[in-house]
C-alpha cells in the first residue's frame, strides 16, 4: 500500500467509523465494537506511517486547489507524525474507556456521542498531516464545530452557557485574529507552504513581525494562552472522555502543535531570534504559566482544577516554541506527548471517581483513596509525571525546556519553570495523599463504593503504565522531536 | 440556428411560456411546465455561459435593427454568469417548489401563481441579458411587478403590507432609474449602453450627467436593499411564500447588484468613479450595511427574518468590494454574488423545509426541531458555516478575496470589518442552532422529516457550497474574466 494511500485512510477512516457509528446506534454492543475497530485500525496506520517515515519514505498529498497558489494538501512531518501518534494510539484507549463511563453514568444520545468524537479524531488527524497552513486552518476549524456538540451534550443550561463560550472564543479569535494573520502573511509572503526556515523571513519587517507573531499567537485559541483561556475550563461540562481525550490531548494539542508548526515553517526559528518577533510574547506564556497554577489551587472541582492544570502545561509548550532554540522546540515537541499521556490519565481517574463514587469536588475525596485504590494510584503517577519528577516522562521535557530556557539565555524563564513545578506539587499531590490518608469531612469510611468499570481502569492502567515506560523508553517520540528540532 | 437566437430565447421562452400556464387548469400541471422551462433555460445558460467563457461577446441585434438605434442584446462573461446563477437557482427551486407551494397557496391560485413566477424569471433573466438601458428598465419593471404579486400571496395577511410596502418603495426605486436614464439620454441621444460608455465621458463636466448619475444610484441602489435602502427587504423576505423567498433571495438582489456593477464600470466607467466619490459612498454604505444589518439580525424573533437582515449584510459585502473600485475588490464581488446566492438559497430552503412542516418560522416555535428533522438541520448547519465563512465552504473564499483587497490598499479598519461581520453571523447562526438542537420542544409532539422533494433540493445547493469551496476553478475563473469586462479598472 503506498504511502499516499494510508494518508487518506487515516483521514477518512474515523470519518467512515463515524458514519457506521450512525448507522448502527440501535445496536449498541455492534456500534462500540466499530468504534473499537476504527480505533485499533486507525493507530496501526499511523504505527505504519511512523514506520514509513523513519524509512525517509515522502509521505505527500495534493487534494485540491481551492485558491489559486494555496493547495489543501497533506505532507508528513516528524513533528505532525508526533501528534498524530499521540491523537491516534490514545484514540484507542480513550474508547475503551469511554465505554465503561458512558454506560456506567447512564448517558444520553451516545450514538452522538461517538460518531462526533470519530469526526473529531478524522479533523486532528488532517491538523497533524497538513502541508500547508491553508489546510491546517481549514481543519482546525471543523475540530472546532465537530467537537461543540460533545461540549453541548448534556443540553443543560449550563452545558448549553458552556458551549456557548467554547465555541465563541475559539470560532471569535480564529476568525478575528488567526484568518487576518494568515492572510497577511499570504499577501506578504505570496505562498503559505510549510518550508524550512520560514517563508516570511524576507518578506517582512522585523519590526512588524512581533505583531504577526501576535496575531498568530493569539489567533490560535486552541492553545489557550491567556487571556484566552476561558473556553477550555468552559468545555469541562463535557462528558469526561470528551475532557480527556479531546481538551487534554486532541483539541488543545491541536492548538500547540499549530503554534510549533508556524514557528518553525512559517516564521522560522532563525527570524524569530533576529527580529525579537517573541521578545515580549513570551512573557504571555510565562504568565499563563503561572496564573493558571495559581487559580487551578483555587479550585474545588477536579476536573476545573485540572483544566487549569492543562491551560498551564499548555504554555510550557508555547514557551518552548516562542524561546526558539533547538532544546526549547525540542522540549516543547516531546511535551505534547508527555503531557497528553499524563493529563489523560488524571482526566481518566476523575472520571472515575464520578462514575463510582458521584463526587465532583476534592474537598469530598478525603478518605477515598482506601476504597478506589487503583484510581488514585494512577492519579498519583499521572501528577508525578505533570509534575515532572523522574522516573516518568513528564520529567524529559521540562528536562529540555529547561535546558531551551538555559541555551536562550533567560533565566527568569527558566525561575518561572521551576516555580511552576511547585505550584503542580502543591496542587496535584494533595489530592492522592487526602484520598489515601485522609478522612471524609463527615467522617464516614467508604465501605459501599467500589472501583469504577473494568475498562475504565483498564485504560487508567494503560496510560499510567506509559508514563512511566516513556521515562525509560521516550524513543519513538523523542526521536520525532529531535527531528523536529533539528537536533542531531 | 439555436445557437445564434440563444439569448433571445432565454428571454422569449418564459414569455411565452407564462400566458400559457395562466390558461392551463389548477394542479401539477402549470407546475411541470414551469420545471420544463426552468430546466431549458437553465441549459441554454449554461451553453451561452460557455459560448463567452474565453472572452468573446455575443450581440443580437433585435429584429435586425443594428445598434446603436435597434435594441441589442450584448453577452459577455459577467452578464452570462448572472444568467447563469438566475436561471440555475430557477431551476432548483422549481422542484423544492412543488409541495412547498401547494401548501402555503390556495389551489385556485396555482396556475396564476406560476404564470407570475415564470415572468419574474423572464424579467430578471431579461435585465442581465440587455445591452440597452431602456430596455432594461422594462424588464426590471416585468421582474418588479411579478414581484410584488408573488410576495403579496404568501400566507399571512400581513404578505399584503409587506408586497404593499416593496411595491411602495420599489416604484420610486424605478421611477429614479427613468429619470436617470432620461437625463443622460438627453445629453448623450443614445441607450445603447456600449454607446453611452463611448460618448458620456465627453460630457462628463455636465451637471446633467452627475444628476443622473445619483438618481440611478439611488434606483437601482433601493431594488439591490442597499442599506438604507433596504427597508422593504425583511418584511418581503419574511412574509412570501417559501419558495419565493428562496428563489428572491438567491436572485433578484444580486442582478440588482449586476445592474448596478454595469451602470457604473461599463456605462460610466472607472474614469467616472474616480473623479466622483463614488467608491467612497459604496464603502460607507457597504460597512454601514454589514455593521448594522448583522446587529438587526441578532436580534430578530423569526429565523426568516435572521436570514434576511442577513441578506442585506452580505449585499454590505457585495458593496465593500465595489468600494476598493480595485480588480481584487471587485472579483471578490462577483464572487459573492454567486456564494450568496448558494448559501442563502440553501438556508431560506432549510427554513422552508421547517415552515413546511409546522407552518411558523417563529424562532420560539422551533425548539428542539433538530432532532425530528435532522437532514434539514445538518443542511441549516452547513449552511451556516459557509454564511460564516468557515474554510472548506464557498463563504470562505468570499472573505479570502475581499481580505485579501482589504489588505491590498492597506484598510486594516475595512478587514476588521469583513471579519467582525463574521463574528456577528456566528452569533445569529448560532441561535438558531442551538434553539434548533439543545432546546427542548415545548409540546411533546413528533415531526417527520421534511419530504424528499424538498430536502433533495436543499441538499444539493450545501453540496455546491462545499464543492464550491474546494473547487473554485469556475467562480474565480468566471469572476476574473468579469472584472476584465467591467474593465480598465486598477490593477
Amino acid at each position: 500500500m503506498s504511502g499516499q494511500l494510508l494518508i487518506i485512510l487515516a483521514l477518512l477512516l474515523p470519518l467512515v467509523g463515524a458514519v457506521g457509528i450512525t448507522l448502527c446506534g440501535r445496536w449498541p454492543n455492534l456500534r462500540e465494537s466499530i468504534t473499537l475497530v476504527t480505533a485499533a485500525a486507525l493507530g496501526l496506520i499511523v504505527i505504519n506511517l511512523y514506520l514509513r517515515l523513519q524509512q525517509g519514505a515522502d509521505l505527500s498529498l495534493q487534494v485540491a486547489e481551492p485558491l489559486p497558489g494555496i493547495p489543501i494538501q497533506f505532507t508528513i512531518e516528524p513533528l505532525g507524525m508526533l501528534f498524530a501518534l499521540v491523537a491516534g494510539l490514545l484514540w484507542f484507549v480513550t474508547s475503551i474507556y469511554a465505554i465503561g463511563y458512558m454506560r456506567g453514568h447512564n448517558e444520553k444520545n451516545q450514538t452522538r456521542f461517538y460518531a462526533m468524537f470519530a469526526v473529531a479524531i478524522a479533523c486532528a488527524m488532517g491538523t497533524a498531516f497538513a502541508g500547508n497552513l491553508f489546510t491546517l486552518f481549514l481543519f482546525y476549524e471543523i475540530l472546532t464545530v465537530s467537537t461543540y456538540p460533545l461540549v453541548a451534550h448534556a443540553g443543560t443550561e449550563e452545558a448549553k452557557r458552556g458551549a456557548r463560550t467554547y465555541l465563541g472564543i475559539l470560532l471569535g479569535t480564529s476568525i478575528g485574529l488567526q484568518l487576518p494573520a494568515i492572510i497577511i502573511t499570504y499577501s506578504i509572503a505570496g505562498t503559505l507552504d510549510f518550508r524550512e526556515g520560514g517563508i516570511v523571513s524576507g518578506h517582512l519587517d522585523p519590526a512588524w513581525a512581533g505583531l504577526l507573531y501576535a496575531l498568530f499567537i493569539f489567533g490560535i485559541g486552541k492553545a489557550a494562552v491567556m487571556p484566552f483561556h476561558r473556553w477550555l475550563p468552559a468545555a469541562m461540562v463535557a462528558p469526561t472522555p470528551v475532557s480527556a481525550l479531546l481538551h487534554a490531548v486532541a483539541v488543545v494539542k491541536a492548538g500547540v502543535f499549530s503554534i510549533l508548526k508556524i514557528t518553525l515553517f512559517i516564521f522560522g526559528t532563525d527570524f524569530i531570534t533576529e527580529s525579537g518577533a517573541s521578545d515580549w510574547l513570551i512573557w504571555f506564556a510565562g504568565g499563563t504559566i503561572l496564573l493558571a497554577s495559581l487559580v487551578a489551587m483555587t479550585k474545588d472541582n477536579l476536573k476545573a482544577r485540572l483544566a487549569y492544570s492543562t491551560v498551564s502545561q499548555l504554555s510550557y509548550i508555547v514557551l518552548g516554541a516562542m524561546l526558539a532554540t533547538q532544546m526549547g522546540i525540542l522540549g516543547g515537541s516531546l511535551h505534547i506527548a508527555m503531557h497528553a499521556f499524563a493529563k489523560i490519565t488524571l482526566f481518566f481517574a476523575a472520571g472515575a471517581i464520578l462514575v463510582a463514587a458521584h463526587k465532583t469536588e476534592i474537598s469530598d475525596m478525603g478518605g477515598l483513596g482506601r476504597a478506589m485504590p487503583i484510581t488514585f494510584g494512577a492519579f498519583f503517577i499521572g501528577s508525578l509525571s505533570i509534575i515532572g519528577l523522574p522516573p516518568f516522562g513528564g520529567m524529559w521535557s521540562k528536562w529540555y525546556l529547561v535546558l531551551g530556557t538555559i541555551e536562550a539565555g533567560q533565566l527568569a524563564l527558566l525561575a518561572v519553570l521551576l516555580i511552576s513545578s511547585l505550584l503542580n506539587i502543591a496542587y496535584l499531590l494533595p489530592i492522592p495523599v487526602r484520598a489515601f490518608f485522609g478522612k471524609a469531612a463527615d467522617g464516614t469510611v467508604y465501605t459501599e463504593i467500589k472501583e469504577a468499570p473494568p475498562s475504565c481502569l483498564l485504560a487508567m492502567i494503560v496510560t499510567s503504565l506509559a508514563c512511566l515506560v516513556l521515562f525509560f523508553y521516550p524513543g519513538a517520540f523523542y526521536e520525532l522531536a529531535s527531528m523536529a528540532a533539528g537536533v542531531e | 440556428m439555436i445557437e445564434t437566437h440563444l439569448s433571445l430565447l432565454l428571454v422569449v421562452i418564459p414569455l411565452l411560456a407564462a400566458p400559457v400556464t395562466a390558461i392551463l387548469p389548477n394542479g401539477r400541471l402549470p407546475w411541470l411546465l414551469t420545471l420544463l422551462v426552468s430546466w431549458l433555460c437553465f441549459a441554454l445558460a449554461i451553453w451561452q455561459f460557455m459560448m463567452v467563457m474565453d472572452g468573446s461577446v455575443i450581440s443580437y441585434e433585435l429584429g435586425g435593427w443594428a445598434p446603436p438605434w435597434g435594441i441589442e442584446y450584448r453577452i459577455d462573461t459577467v452578464n452570462a454568469f448572472v444568467a447563469l446563477i438566475v436561471a440555475g437557482m430557477a431551476a432548483i427551486t422549481l422542484p423544492y417548489a412543488m409541495l412547498s407551494v401547494e401548501k402555503e397557496i390556495p389551489r385556485d391560485k396555482l396556475s396564476l401563481f406560476y404564470a407570475t413566477f415564470l415572468l419574474c424569471i423572464d424579467g430578471l433573466l431579461g435585465i442581465t441579458l440587455t445591452g440597452d438601458i431602456f430596455n432594461l428598465f422594462v424588464f426590471l419593471e416585468i421582474s418588479s411587478l411579478s414581484t410584488y404579486t408573488l410576495i403579496s400571496m404568501g400566507q399571512k395577511r400581513r404578505a399584503l403590507t409587506a408586497a404593499y410596502q416593496y411595491l411602495i418603495m420599489g416604484t420610486i426605486g424605478a421611477t429614479f432609474l427613468l429619470i436617470g436614464i432620461g437625463l443622460i439620454y438627453a445629453e448623450t441621444g443614445t441607450l445603447n449602453m456600449m454607446d453611452l460608455s463611448a460618448r458620456l465621458p465627453a460630457v462628463f463636466g455636465h451637471r446633467t450627467v452627475h444628476t443622473a448619475f445619483a438618481f440611478i444610484v439611488v434606483g437601482v441602489g433601493l431594488k439591490l436593499a442597499m442599506f438604507p435602502l433596504h427597508l422593504w427587504l425583511p418584511n418581503a423576505y419574511t412574509y412570501a411564500p417559501s419558495a419565493v423567498t428562496v428563489f428572491l433571495a438567491a436572485t433578484a438582489t444580486k442582478v440588482a447588484i449586476y445592474v448596478m456593477l454595469r451602470l457604473v464600470f461599463t456605462v460610466f466607467t472607472i474614469e467616472f468613479v474616480y473623479v466622483t466619490p463614488t467608491d467612497s459612498m459604496f464603502m460607507l454604505l457597504g460597512v454601514l450595511g454589514v455593521i448594522v444589518a448583522s446587529v438587526y439580525a441578532i436580534y430578530q424573533q423569526d429565523a426568516k427574518r435572521v436570514l434576511a437582515y442577513s441578506s442585506v449584510a452580505q449585499v454590505g459585502y457585495i458593496l465593500m468590494g465595489m468600494g476598493f473600485a480595485s480588480a481584487m475588490g471587485l472579483t471578490a464581488s462577483v464572487i459573492h454574488m454567486f456564494n450568496h446566492a448558494l448559501m442563502k438559497g440553501a438556508l431560506f430552503m432549510a427554513v422552508g423545509a421547517m415552515v413546511y412542516r409546522i407552518g411558523s418560522s417563529q424562532i420560539s416555535q422551533l425548539k428542539g426541531l433538530g432532532r425530528q428533522m435532522p437532514w434539514t438541520f445538518a443542511a441549516l448547519v452547513i449552511a451556516g458555516l459557509s454564511l460564516i465563512g468557515v474554510p472548506g465552504t464557498a463563504g470562505f473564499i468570499s472573505k479570502w478575496y475581499l481580505v485579501l483587497a482589504a489588505i491590498e490598499q492597506q484598510a486594516w479598519f475595512i478587514a476588521i470589518v469583513i471579519l467582525g461581520g463574521s463574528l456577528m453571523a456566528v452569533i445569529y447562526i448560532w441561535k438558531l442552532v442551538e434553539t434548533l438542537f439543545f432546546q427542548t420542544a415545548t409540546e411533546d409532539i413528533s415531526i417527520k422529516e421534511a419530504p424528499l422533494s424538498l430536502l433533495v433540493p436543499t441538499w444539493i445547493l450545501v453540496i455546491a457550497n462545499i464543492y464550491f469551496g474546494i473547487n473554485t476553478e469556475l467562480t474565480v475563473n468566471a469572476a476574473e474574466a468579469a472584472v476584465n469586462i467591467l474593465e480598465n479598472v486598477r490593477q
